[in-house]
């Protein structure tokens, strides 16, 4: 397969980007999207050509460490997946396809397509963790927990921290990354003892970092790779705002 | 509470939903009022003799006015600090995400439609009838003052614009205000969504019905 590549190059935080085009030809159909920038970053070192920078890691869709914006959507075309998950053959043969870095204040482009997502973990440190002391592991039937908790916490957990969310956002909001972690420690008899404080911590944390208001468009969710509902966005509401009320 | 009301994101948003049911419980009320002048001419100048300049009227239409300007400013604010966390550099390519809605993208855009709207219909209708009779005049007769105003087809066309727009806004605004005080969840959005499509259709209907009843009855 061929194909024409749009690709944002950007020299550093400091310098203006632009797109610029690159072919690329004899891609197998079985090339992950990862493997194709490989394969692109090759041929411009034996160049002596700059490679084009690009975040990754495990590549199986765990790490979060992938982004990038192509063709319009966050990690691609394919629903459900990080960018390491998707295949050459997901394109048509021959398209152009545009590749963007994520676009939001909260994450400025270091060098091409990487961006700093640091305000993600600073967000966690300000409450997205477990401080009672849980000493050695209990028997699994100490503390029963429903199923249902579990599950959703579970679902939340999923979350990569990946950035999607905030990237898709039209108003640039954190809202479901935060509310993935409030939400998989709030399901969960650990975490709930500390709710009220991570809600407060983080929410402040996420505002702090300018990150937008969220206005319910549901656009995070649609894009985000772990498929995280708003339901968790409606539970960090409520987190919040009975923590507020205490107050 | 007033500071994080106006500091905390969360904050922000739980003045807009709060304002926001207050207005759709207005729209519901004098939607309803409006339908009477199909029913019973009589009934709506009573309705309007009731709803003049007493004190009760004045309070209710003072509070409307603050709810209205609270929703309007925090619209603003909010907008501004969305546009300024997005950033100047735009994508080159957007795409529509499945399942996202085009009025909850364009809620700004709707509002601003709306309050166009409504500034006109205050000229239309308030400045005639309330306002003259706080300045101590005779208002004008409410059932008179609708069908002179809709015998005119540019108006009739001006106030079904103002209603579809009001539409798109309440299939969002209704069923978002909901997941702002958080009493939402997967199982509820459906039916969250499928009441918001109700209130906003009864209202369009409502309004729309009055519109086109008394500008049909004039040709």
């Amino acid at each position: 397969m061929n194909f024409t590549l749009k690709i944002w190059r950007q020299k550093d935080a400091k310098s203006k980007g632009g797109f610029q085009q690159y072919k690329v030809t004899d891609i197998s159909s079985d090339t992950s999207f990862l493997e194709m920038l490989d394969i692109l970053n090759n041929s411009l070192v034996h160049e002596g050509k700059e490679p084009v920078a690009f975040d990754h890691d495990c590549r199986e869709g765990i790490c979060g460490m992938c982004s990038l914006h192509i063709n319009g959507h966050a990690h691609g075309p394919e629903q459900g997946v990080t960018t390491c998950q998707i295949y050459m053959r997901q394109f048509p043969d021959n398209s152009t396809i545009t590749v963007e870095p994520w676009r939001s204040t909260a994450f400025p482009v270091i060098k091409d397509l990487v961006v700093n997502r640091g305000a993600y973990d600073q967000i966690l440190q300000a409450g997205g963790y477990v401080s009672v002391r849980t000493n050695s592991v209990p028997d699994g039937n100490a503390i029963p927990i429903p199923k249902a908790d579990a599950d959703e916490s579970m679902d939340a957990a999923a979350c990569v921290g990946c950035g999607a969310c905030a990237a898709t956002c039209k108003n640039g909001s954190a809202m479901l990354f935060v509310a993935a972690r409030v939400s998989s420690l709030a399901k969960l008899p650990q975490g709930r003892v500390e709710g009220i404080r991570r809600a407060k911590a983080m929410v402040a944390k996420m505002d702090e970092l300018g990150f937008g208001n969220c206005t319910n468009t549901g656009a995070c969710a649609a894009e985000c790779p772990k498929k995280i509902s708003i339901a968790h966005i409606a539970r960090l509401n409520r987190e919040f705002l009975s923590a507020k009320l205490k107050d | 509470m007033s500071c994080f009301l106006s500091s905390s994101s969360l904050g922000r948003k739980l003045v807009m939903s709060l304002s926001g049911c207050f207005l759709v419980l207005f729209i519901l009320f004098h939607m309803t009022m409006n339908v009477v002048a199909i029913i019973s001419e009589d009934g709506y100048n009573a309705i309007c003799e009731f709803l003049g300049a007493n004190w009760y009227a004045l309070l209710g239409t003072a509070i409307l006015a603050f709810g209205v300007l609270v929703h309007f400013v925090y619209a603003f604010i909010l907008t501004i600090q969305n546009r300024r966390a997005r950033g100047n550099v735009r994508y080159e390519i957007t795409v529509k995400e499945k399942g996202v809605d085009w009025a909850s993208k364009n809620m700004l855009v709707l509002g601003i439609i709306i309050v166009l709207g409504l500034l006109l219909h205050l000229v239309n209708f308030w400045a005639k009838m309330q306002l003259v009779e706080i300045l101590g005049t005779e208002p004008a007769s409410g059932v008179e003052l609708i069908r002179s105003t809709f015998s005119c087809p540019v108006y009739v066309v001006i106030y079904l614009v103002w209603f579809v727009a009001l539409w798109f806004h309440l299939t969002h605004g209704v069923w978002s205000m909901f997941q702002t005080v958080g009493w939402a969840n997967d199982t509820w959005y459906p039916r969250l969504k499928c009441i918001a499509n109700i209130v906003a259709t009864i209202v369009f209907l409502g309004f729309a019905s009055v519109v086109l009843y008394f500008f049909f009855i004039n040709l």
